[in-house]
């Protein structure tokens, strides 16, 4: 009768142990986040709530939830959004010494608000054909005027393209960066338009020459099943900016921890367990970014495009200077 | 017989004054207030924001990119509206009142391309045609030549958009223009063919002016979409209003600013109502017969049988039998590399949340509208005004619209609760399909109130008194007069907002609960990661989760003609 009793307490309290749960608020789309998710889930029995969306949205819908919110976990694409979140008063900090070994100080944020999981850079690619890449140098040179009419690049309402001109502005000025802005505006060859893709399919029909595009997306043209994707895919090839002075333009996807978090243990457990071995190697093969730890390998695809000289600036400057960048590049006529 | 009265005609004082004080509802219409008021706290919400400080975005905006946004938003309507109106009011006439090779399917036919999202058909008209798409490809490679030795469109463009949108919102003008056709009396068309006036001046002079509440009202919620779409024009490159708020919002970090963009728009939108109902003025659009008799058509030969099937069968061909094509096909090709396993789960979330939405909404707007007929006062008047609006704000300023009283709300009562009970309610509303179901309502009741209003018009104020006089309470005259004669109208509400849920995005997406996907997240999540091909299977389960209602309802639309089982009879 005892042990049949102390079964049922220890059953009991394993289940009890397994009611843990992680409620996310993701930024990242469900495809590219839930299976890894629901591996964690099975190998854990931890489970895990899942709400995607745009990540203003999300910052949004946090902070006016305040401290009754049910989310742990914040997932964003972009650094930017994790500053942003970090002002806006809905993170908190985390101490893990499992994540300060491995994620490198440059991709967390310095008083643990933030880490990073994965990595892309922002690159010119050029027309294999009709460009020589020894013409090309540096994200500044493009606005020489030799690129007339040749450069394709998408919205500046995009996130990746602030975010990359919050850098530029970081480093040199907000004056300096506008002239360039003014000279890559005066380049381009159509009004931009369409996503990264599309840049590269521009490239392809020949209506451009050179495009700025997020690593991934090449990847995912060069892996699509679709044989016009991988055609276009193969137009182009990728040339490294920047790689004798800053090096190329590096964006983060990260997570951090709600300042209303009800689970913050489980939440943790789950971050420390995204930069695991098996989790970064799931980044890296099924959406073709860079794993944060240097210890763990790219895909062979991006492994084939060389090693380059990434950007270390620090990322909260990307945030910080995300609203000079949009208006300069209103005022340069960047759509 | 019908006639466009110009004089007032307003049912004698008494009668309707006795039906007034003798609505045993006041607890009702109070509740209605009370409800409208509630569903207008989002509206109002982001209103309020234009006496916030917006720290100088403005300056900023109105020296680089506000002209821009304007002008291209104003393009935007003029194009729209104008296109809709071709396309959809000449159909509907023809399909009604004429006869010739597929009349009777083009009836629903037209409808389908509602069911359609406006992102979606952008995304499949920019696959085909961009220029490394298909076509142009085989251009290229066909000739020998390279990008920019041929012609072809721009379909990324503000021509694009201005396109891409008219073939899916048209449908409201054609369902609305074509219920009121069909309730039309046919007495004042026979009386101006006595007259000597030619089938085409029955139309322009008597039947369309008769039209014009239906016409009008579809137009301001077309005008009220396009205004607030942002997948198309985003997608476009086509720097409009919207692209303006979202881009003030989260680009320049700018909430208040953002909000007092939106709330430019509602004035802008409440002017145009405001200034279609005073040009209006005093005239009225009953019908002061009601003898009904089918309605004679004509059989179309030669060239006008062509042209009238070239003129109906453009929209459908364009706004939807292409696209659904070209999706089927990419559903086709990319069926391998699915994630099906909870597709009947979206599927079901989907239907879910439309059918709820759509009977809410109905009953709603049908009780607010009647309430308005009874009660006309200022206050209820205005409100109304107001409820309106939404339709014209950009879903996601809807749904923090929503968030914001909601949360409010929430943690007011749990502190609340802590304090006197310690007990936490935690957020007992924020975060769950309620929310998004009144995100919905606010967004969408514009549509079935102004479809309920055009059908409820047109039902002369006699009636009701008519009703009184033989003994019924208002509820009994809303149930037995006037829902039997605009059954057409209540279809078409419901319709409209159905499907308005099927293809709604941005309020779903930041509003619902924990594990609650539907059709049209799953959708756009995949087309923002520019998988186009691997969203078309949700996004034709969009388009075939519509069409089912579409041709169920089209079919009843048109049985709906009061007098249709007998051929005459006199209500």
């Amino acid at each position: 009768m005892r042990r049949v009793l102390s079964t049922i307490v220890t059953v009991l309290c394993a289940s009890l142990v397994q009611a843990d749960e992680v409620n996310i608020y993701s930024a990242r789309e469900e495809n590219l986040i839930k299976p890894i998710l629901d591996i964690y889930s099975r190998e854990t029995g931890v489970t895990v709530n899942l709400v995607t969306g745009g990540a203003d949205e999300l910052i949004q819908r946090l902070s006016l939830e305040g401290a009754n919110s049910p989310a742990d976990l914040l997932l964003t694409v972009d650094v930017g959004r994790l500053y942003r979140a970090k002002e806006a008063g809905v993170l908190q900090s985390v101490q893990s010494s499992l994540l300060d070994a491995e994620v490198p100080a440059n991709y967390r944020d310095n008083e643990g608000y933030w880490y990073a999981l994965s990595l892309r850079s922002r690159v010119i690619v050029y027309d294999k054909e009709r460009v020589n890449p020894a013409e090309l140098s540096s994200y500044a040179g493009l606005a020489d005027p030799k690129w007339k009419g040749k450069i394709c690049v998408r919205s500046s309402s995009n996130i990746y393209n602030q975010s990359m001109v919050a850098s530029m502005v970081s480093r040199n000025g907000v004056e300096q960066t506008e002239q360039w802005a003014e000279g890559l505006v005066a380049n381009f060859a159509r009004s931009p338009q369409g996503g990264d893709r599309e840049q590269i399919s521009a490239i392809a029909a020949g209506q451009c020459q050179v495009a700025l595009v997020n690593t991934y997306y090449l990847a995912g043209l060069l892996s699509s099943s679709n044989p016009a994707d991988r055609a276009n895919g193969e137009a182009v090839a990728v040339f490294w900016p920047d790689q004798n002075s800053n090096g190329a333009h590096i964006n983060i996807s990260g997570a951090a921890v709600t300042k209303a978090a009800k689970n913050k243990d489980a939440a943790v457990k789950l971050m420390e367990y995204l930069v695991s071995d098996e989790a970064q190697q799931w980044y890296a093969e099924t959406n073709n970014e860079f794993p944060v730890r240097e210890d763990v390998q790219s895909s062979e695809l991006l492994k084939s495009w060389g090693e380059f000289k990434a950007d270390d600036i620090a990322l909260d400057q990307l945030g910080i200077h995300n609203a000079e960048a949009v208006r300069l590049m209103d005022r340069a006529g960047w759509k | 017989m019908s006639q466009l009265t110009t004089v007032s005609n307003e049912a004698p004082r008494g009668a309707l004054s006795s039906l007034r004080t003798r609505l045993s509802g006041r607890w009702l219409t109070l509740g209605i207030l009370a409800l409208c008021i509630l569903l207008s706290v989002p509206t109002i919400t982001v209103f309020s924001s234009i006496f916030g400080d917006s720290e100088g975005v403005w300056s900023h905006l109105a020296s680089t990119v506000l002209g821009d946004y304007i002008s291209q938003s104003a393009l935007l309507m003029v194009g729209v509206g104008l296109a809709v109106l071709v396309l959809g009011i000449g159909p509907a006439w023809l399909v009604t009142m004429t006869r010739f090779p597929g009349s009777r399917h083009l009836e629903w036919a037209l409808v389908l391309p509602l069911a359609m999202p406006a992102y979606i058909i952008a995304y499949t008209y920019t696959g085909m045609l961009d220029v490394g798409g298909p076509l142009q490809s085989w251009i290229r490679a066909t000739f020998e030549v390279r990008y920019g030795d041929y012609w072809f469109p721009q379909i990324r463009s503000i021509g694009g958009a201005i396109t891409m949108l008219s073939l899916v919102l048209y449908p409201y003008v054609y369902l609305l223009t074509r219920t009121a056709f069909i309730e039309q009396s046919v007495c004042v068309l026979e009386v101006s063919r006595t007259l000597g006036a030619s089938p085409f001046k029955a139309f322009s002079r008597v039947a369309l002016p008769l039209a014009r509440p239906a016409i009008m009202a579809a137009l301001s919620l077309v005008l009220m979409e396009t205004l607030a779409d942002y997948g198309t024009v985003q997608y476009f490159g086509v720097s409009a209003f919207t692209t303006g708020i979202y881009r003030t919002w989260f680009g320049l970090g700018s909430p208040i600013a953002a909000a007092q963009l939106a709330a430019v728009l509602m004035v802008f939108i409440l002017g145009l109502v405001l200034a279609e109902h005073w040009s209006r003025s005093k005239a009225r659009y009953h019908h002061t017969s009601n003898k009904y008799t089918r309605l004679p058509r004509i059989e179309l030969h030669g060239w006008k049988r062509a042209a009238a099937m070239f003129y109906c069968f453009f929209p459908v061909v364009f706004g939807f039998l292409i696209p659904f094509i070209q999706l089927s096909l990419w559903a086709i090709d990319t069926w391998e590399l699915l994630d099906r396993s909870n597709f009947l789960g979206l599927f079901g979330n989907s239907l879910k949340l439309a059918s709820i939405t759509a009977m809410i909404a109905l009953l709603l707007s049908l009780f607010i509208t009647y309430s308005k007929r009874l009660r006309p006062g200022i206050f209820l008047r205005g409100i109304v005004r107001v409820l309106g609006l939404g339709y014209a704000i950009p879903g996601t300023v809807v749904a923090v619209g929503v968030l914001i009283p909601f949360a409010w709300f929430d943690n007011t009562l749990d502190a609340w609760m802590r304090e006197q009970f310690d007990i936490s309610t935690g957020l007992l509303f924020s975060g769950t399909l309620v929310a998004v179901v009144f995100a919905y309502l606010v967004r969408f009741l514009p549509v079935s109130m102004n479809t309920l209003d055009a059908g409820l018009g047109k039902i002369k104020p006699t009636m009701d008194d008519v009703g009184r006089s033989l003994g019924l309470k208002p509820l009994q005259i809303l149930r037995r007069v006037h829902i039997p004669v605009m059954k057409g109208s209540l279809l078409t509400a419901s319709l409209l907002v159905f499907v308005d849920v099927l293809k709604e995005l941005p309020a779903t997406l930041i509003l619902r609960p924990f594990n609650f996907n539907t059709l049209a997240i799953r959708t756009y999540e995949l087309a923002n990661q520019e998988r186009l091909a691997e969203a078309s299977s949700t996004a034709l389960m969009i388009v075939l989760a519509g069409i089912i209602p579409v041709i169920i309802l089209s079919q009843t639309i048109s049985k709906s003609r009061p007098g249709y089982e007998s051929s005459t009879r006199t209500q």
